[in-house]
């Protein structure tokens, strides 16, 4: 198939850039989890 | 949960089948030929692009309107969405105009709006990262947010109004467009492919603004106490 590469360059970089931002998002979201969970003990022991 | 995990697998699952299909069940474009199947992934990610745009500008009027800080993360949400999605749509532009034009990219008229409201809502996620005070930053982002929609109907006008070197639309094109119905089943797969990833990415992404306003909320009501505990302590050694 002509031009093939392209074509499936152009495959990976949709479900690439995809993929990247959800796990930045996942990632951003574990990190406000622990801060939640350490602000909510610091409440918690006064 | 188990929604959210049946919703991933059939994500994974249009995505897969939608490749396939894009690359080999769609039929030979004429002039173009294999190259032009680069167009299934291309205009599913505009379409989800322009979408996510749309979402953010209701949010953002919403906002404006209410003041409730729902929509505010819903723009955002709708916002970086779009901008993730217009990404892949400037990417896979440039890998399929290279064998077609010769070039990777001119300045005409569709292509430069797109670059620009590819700018307006980086510059809107830049803005919000500026602004400390949640409310002012909501109020400022919603009106930027609204005028930076402005260039979404000048995007998908752009190769109506003008000669550009972008080809004439292919659906809603007025007489002498259309699609090949297998080609137009395959571009509905790859799209419906788009829009599952776009819903479940979104709905994270409104989740991370929500968790972000309640450690803010969080973090104000630690410094209340740290700061009324030490005016307890002071008053007690005077």
């Amino acid at each position: 198939m002509k031009n093939f590469q392209n074509l499936f360059l152009a495959w990976i970089v949709v479900w690439a850039v995809f993929f990247v931002y959800e796990v930045s998002v996942a990632r951003r979201i574990a990190h406000l989890r622990d801060e939640i969970e350490r602000l909510k003990r610091q409440l918690r022991e006064g | 949960m188990k929604l959210r995990l049946a919703g991933t697998i059939a994500a994974a699952l249009l995505i897969i089948f939608g490749g396939y299909a894009a690359l080999f069940i769609a039929p030979e474009e004429r002039t173009m030929h294999e190259i032009q199947r680069i167009f299934y992934f291309h205009l599913a990610s505009w379409i989800t692009s322009f979408t996510a745009f749309f979402i953010a500008f209701v949010a953002n009027v919403a906002y404006l309107a209410t003041r409730r800080a729902k929509w505010d993360w819903l723009g955002v949400a709708g916002a970086e969405v779009g901008v993730a999605c217009c990404t892949i749509g400037l990417i896979t532009g440039p890998l399929w105009a290279r064998p077609v034009w010769g070039i990777w990219w001119t300045w005409d008229a569709r292509l430069t709006t797109t670059f620009i409201l590819w700018l307006l809502y980086i510059s809107y996620l830049l803005l919000r990262g500026l602004i400390e005070d949640p409310q002012r930053r909501a109020t400022l982002s919603a009106i930027y947010g609204v005028f930076a929609f402005l260039d979404v109907p000048l995007v998908y006008m752009a190769n109506r109004l003008w000669r550009t070197q972008h080809p004439q639309p292919v659906i809603l094109g007025g007489s002498g467009s259309g699609l090949d119905p297998m080609m137009g089943k395959v571009l509905l797969v790859c799209v419906i492919a788009s829009f599952g990833v776009m819903v479940l990415v979104f709905l994270d992404r409104y989740r991370l603004e929500q968790l972000r306003y309640e450690f803010e909320e969080l973090r104000q009501e630690v410094e209340s106490r740290t700061v009324e505990s030490q005016s307890i302590s002071e008053k007690g050694r005077t």
